[in-house]
């Protein structure tokens, strides 16, 4: 697979580490059992598109949060992560 | 002989090969296949469970039969295809599953039994007893049923990977791939033109037809000739694409030296290619199918396209007197080329009613062959006319049933393919982006047709990458091409669909009659198509008789999945250089230079290479050297290298907040020239990992982690800065390669680090976990007051490239104190008897409380794992803790990977009480101890239990004691 890394290019995707759903951007800071438990196990796994983690470990060392599908492998965009994290309000 | 004029061999030279012994000649250009052939060999293998005798079949890699064990010694092949091997002299070849000999083979005796063979026969019969599987039906069958053997021996060879980068591939280079490489070279795309064969031209090399009023084998030679001087084009024959991967790559291997006896010196024997490439176009032509009827196997039936090519290309005929079976016209133009070079043709056997007949051949219109004879070879045919029957004598047959576009790449990405009815096949469809059929492949048949689809494939793909790609087609044959699909001819005996498992009629209609009607359930039934053919041409013929049976169409019917490889890999090109000493690369630590001079015993703790113990003069057994480590250590001092474990510099103003999140204690008030033992968790709320992080500014922390976390620990803090936090001031950057670093641990360390270190190490100066930048004769140095070993204890680090001089320094200043350099081994021991957790106890499923750090957890901030390792279960009164072991009798000696019972309690599971992580010979105490996790531990102190290893037989009484088995309360570390 090609990932489209958006400062570097198209870059193989052996160059990646992948972690899984973006949704693991939303950690509940503070939150209580029941919260973490639901952000760290109840996971959507959509046949179709999903939004992905992926770490450009022989690379940049970028995470990045990839539009992926997944019946097909067609990556649709790629974006870094911390921009992504930014955009739903995190910060410190 | 049977040597035709023509053909496309060089008949200046004689090359000299064996098959079975015997002595045989062929010409550059041969095949193994064609060159026997040529000397009137047609018994080449024996069949995979009936052992019945078969010849060759094909002229492609298709081959069902003709496979053999090629070459001796490292370079033993088994399962080569006769078909595609290139003859080279001094090749020997070996006929495969046949015992004594392939003339006569005991085993031929199946074929008589053959009632009892139909599939499903292994699944029914060798059902019981049951441990009667393993042992004495699989070695059975195995030995029966075979192919060719693997040698023992290593492969001599090496074998590279590399990679390609294209605008164009084209896939095949017949009459469409020239063109499309061609058309596109010539507007200057970057192509890659890989071919499976050594002579590019595919069926035009095949065929007796002319493109562009020359012989179409000539026009092929021509266009080779201008690609190879285009500058952009790269021609790659002898290279088979064999998997079409996501997004443009293209898996390929090139026969680098597959036709040569061995490699010539600095050549590998194959290259592994990845092949970039946006645009592709698959121009892998077509194979023609066979008709199922009665003894359709014998040596000497053949695919008509097959003829024809031995015929046209090789010069051979593989019979002095032909017949064609034929339900399509290329049987029709097969049987005219071999009439035009001479070629006793008795018959034309049409299955299809009425049209035209063939001038000057005997053309039986609306006939059918409906059986061979012939035991070890083809002798004659029976031919059916409505009734009426006739046996003609013959010793080749060419069968027609007409040709399946080659289009297993275009469906490797599981699109199913489209039915076409004019062709009576399935035409590729959907494919992965990027990737089109042309010429054949796409249901091209006749010649101008590829060449038109391969030009207009090519001025499509520069068209979208903005250039123009004119072209003007090669005057060229374009006759349509017309079938009357026939699969099957009705019979009482055997008729086989795949030749290669010994797939009959019969058993497509047994596995029909059972149910098994589905084409993937078909497939497992019978193994049609799984053998290393992959059913490339009997395949459809199967489906055919299952849709024939069930009623519904082929297309409803379908096609068992594609996959890679096309053809078959081998493992050696797959691995590459990946093997033995090279499997993967070694890092050396800056004093493996001096450990190795010194003969140190080196072990892998991941890439690296770390010394495991030091042994001496006159030391056998590497528990004198390792006991000898740890007692001088805790007597004076010992010198490890601790370069390997992970560091992480650290820096920023938010650093310190950084840190209390991603650790579950804190270190944001940690003091300036300090370390702290840190403890990382996992989300979850297991141990991730540990290490000391040490404060050596306001804004500046540096981290460690273990050896083998050192790479995951920098990615999770990564992860957790950009995906969690980012808009923290942290930064951060691994410098695990940048330091040297060594520990200097024992009573008399600080003395000798006070004769490096230029600045006061006093108690005072830098005291119990403190830390200091510091100088060594000027050099910058870093030194850490922490302990691993329970002793007085120091680590100092510089500049990696210094590192050599340190350990030879540190050496040299430790001979007043009779320093030794220790190894992992009594790292090992000196930190179980001081009771560190390392990687056995770090095992991923324990908590801090386990381990006996509960109180390490702050519950006062939220950092990663804190909450759920809150979690109710986690924190059970009864659960395993960590406690120290020691054998009552201090002669017993525990073993490693033993499980805790109580005494009197039976060894099942139910009572398992918990398990030994790990033990060691403590050379200090005199006796095994050991470290554990134990159910209720930390209320267990003192109590008896058994030590239970019931693989190595060992029953042992041991008492439950403090983790600490030296310096409890710390005093050494602190001198």
């Amino acid at each position: 697979m090609l990932i489209p890394h958006p400062l570097l290019g198209l870059r193989d995707a052996q160059e990646f580490v992948y972690m899984g759903d973006a949704a693991l951007i939303g950690r509940p800071d503070g939150g209580d059992i029941a919260t973490l438990h639901n952000y760290l196990y109840l996971r959507d796994n959509p046949a179709g598109e999903h939004r992905e983690l992926w770490y450009h470990e022989q690379g940049d060392r970028s995470w990045l949060v990839v539009t992926r599908n997944t019946a097909t492998h067609e990556i649709l965009g790629a974006e870094l992560a911390r921009d992504v994290a930014r955009a739903k309000g995190r910060s410190k | 002989m049977t040597r035709i004029a023509g053909g496309l061999i060089d008949r200046n030279t004689t090359l000299n090969f064996t098959f079975d012994g015997k002595g045989y000649t062929a010409h550059p250009g041969d095949t193994l296949a064609s060159a026997l052939l040529a000397a009137d060999v047609r018994l080449m293998g024996r069949s995979f469970k009936y052992h019945r005798p078969r010849g060759v079949m094909t002229a492609g890699s298709e081959e069902p039969n003709a496979l053999m064990q090629v070459r001796t010694g490292g370079r033993q092949e088994p399962n080569t295809r006769a078909t595609v091997a290139e003859v080279y002299d001094g090749l020997e070849a070996q006929s495969q599953n046949r015992w004594p000999s392939l003339a006569f083979d005991a085993l031929g005796i199946n074929d008589r039994f053959h009632s009892f063979f139909a599939a499903g026969f292994y699944y029914k019969t060798f059902m019981w007893p049951r441990k009667f599987w393993e042992a004495v039906y699989e070695p059975i069958i195995r030995r029966a049923a075979g192919l060719g053997r693997l040698t023992r021996e290593a492969d001599p060879d090496a074998y590279d990977k590399g990679f390609l980068h294209a605008d164009l591939l084209v896939i095949g280079a017949g009459p469409a791939g020239l063109m499309a490489a061609l058309t596109a070279g010539r507007a200057g795309l970057r192509v890659i033109l890989a071919d499976e064969d050594f002579l590019a031209g595919g069926r035009l090399n095949a065929e007796a037809g002319s493109v562009a009023d020359q012989g179409s084998a000539d026009w092929a030679r021509a266009t080779v000739a201008e690609l190879a001087a285009l500058p952009t084009v790269r021609l790659m024959s002898r290279t088979t694409v064999f998997g079409v991967f996501d997004h443009g790559i293209y898996g390929a291997v090139e026969r680098v030296s597959d036709h040569l006896a061995a490699p010539v010196a600095g050549q590998v024997r194959q290259t592994l290619w990845r092949i970039y490439a946006p645009h592709a176009v698959m121009a892998t032509g077509a194979i023609e199918r066979p008709i199922a009827f009665d003894n359709n196997d014998r040596p000497g039936v053949m695919l008509a396209g097959a003829l024809r090519a031995y015929a046209n290309r090789w010069a051979v005929v593989p019979g002095q007197r032909v017949a064609i079976f034929t339900n399509n016209d290329s049987g029709l133009a097969s049987a005219l080329d071999l009439q035009a070079k001479g070629v006793d043709v008795v018959a034309v056997i049409d299955s299809r009613e009425g049209g035209e007949l063939l001038p000057g051949i005997r053309h039986l219109r609306g006939a059918h062959v409906v059986d061979t004879s012939g035991r070890l070879g083809l002798t004659g045919i029976t031919i059916d006319m409505k009734g009426r029957r006739e046996t003609l004598a013959v010793d080749a047959l060419g069968v027609s049933g007409g040709w399946n576009p080659n289009l297993g790449l275009m469906q490797q990405h599981r699109a199913r393919p489209d039915w076409n009815d004019q062709i009576a096949a399935f035409t590729p469809a959907r494919g992965p982006k990027g990737l089109m059929a042309v010429g054949a492949a796409a249901g091209e048949f006749s010649t101008l047709g590829a060449l038109r689809s391969g030009a207009e494939a090519a001025r499509a793909v520069a068209e979208a990458l903005g250039r123009q790609a004119p072209y003007a087609l090669p005057k060229a044959e374009d006759q349509a091409y017309r079938i009357a699909p026939l699969w099957a001819v009705p019979g009482a005996s055997r008729a086989w669909v795949d030749q290669q498992n010994d797939v009959t009629v019969k058993d497509v209609k047994l596995s029909h009659q059972e149910a098994f009607t589905d084409v993937e359930h078909l497939k497992r039934y019978t193994t049609l198509g799984m053998a290393t053919d992959q059913g490339k041409t009997g395949n459809l013929l199967g489906a055919a008789v299952m849709a024939e049976l069930t009623g519904q169409s082929i297309e409803a019917t379908g096609q068992t999945t594609y996959r890679p490889p096309f053809t078959p890999v081998s493992l050696g090109v797959l691995g590459g250089r990946s093997q033995g000493r090279d499997f993967k690369p070694f890092r050396h630590t800056p004093s493996h230079h001096w450990a190795a001079e010194q003969g140190a015993v080196f072990v892998e703790v991941g890439m690296w290479l770390r010394t495991q113990w030091l042994p001496r003069k006159g030391e056998t057994e590497w528990r004198q050297s390792v006991d000898r480590e740890v007692l001088a250590t805790r007597k004076s001092v010992g010198i490890c290298d601790v370069t390997t474990l992970g560091k992480i510099d650290i820096q920023g103003t938010d650093a310190g907040a950084f840190l209390d999140r991603v650790y579950a204690n804190t270190f944001s008030t940690l003091a300036v020239g300090k370390c702290r033992y840190g403890l990382m968790l996992r989300e979850d709320g297991m141990v991730f990992d540990d290490g000391t992080t040490a404060r050596l500014g306001p804004h500046e922390y540096v981290m460690t982690t273990t050896t083998a976390n050192a790479v995951t620990v920098f990615r999770h803090l990564e992860y957790c800065r950009q995906c969690l936090w980012p808009d923290m001031d942290v930064q951060i950057i691994s410098t695990t390669e940048a330091w040297a670093q060594y520990s200097v641990a024992g009573p008399n360390a600080r003395k000798l680090l006070a004769r490096l270190v230029d600045q006061d190490i006093s108690d005072a100066a830098l005291p119990y976990m403190g830390c200091a930048e510091v100088t060594i004769g000027g050099l910058r140095a870093r030194i850490f007051r922490i302990s691993f070993s329970g002793e007085l204890a120091y680590e100092i680090a510089v500049p990696a490239r210094y590192g050599d001089g340190l350990i030879r320094a540190l050496v040299a200043a430790g001979e007043a104190f009779d320093a030794v350099v220790y190894g992992t081994e009594a790292l090992g021991v000196m930190r179980v008897e001081k009771g560190h957790v390392a990687g056995n106890e770090l095992n991923g499923t324990s908590t801090a409380l386990n381990m006996g750090l509960g109180k390490m957890v702050s519950r006062k901030k939220d950092a990663i794992g804190v909450t759920l390792s809150g979690r109710e279960a986690l924190l059970a009164e009864d659960g395993l803790r960590l406690v120290g072991v020691k054998p009552v009798n201090p002669a017993d000696a525990m073993k490693a990977g033993s499980h805790f019972l109580k005494q009197g309690a039976a060894a099942v599971a139910e009572n398992d009480d918990g398990w030994l992580t790990s033990l060691v010979w403590s050379p200090h105490l005199g006796h095994y101890i050991a470290l554990g996790y134990l159910r209720d531990g930390a209320k267990r102190m003192g109590e008896k239990i058994r030590v239970v290893n019931l693989l190595a037989g060992t029953d042992i009484l041991a008492e439950i004691v403090s983790p600490h088995f030296i310096d409890p309360e710390g005093e050494r570390l602190r001198g």
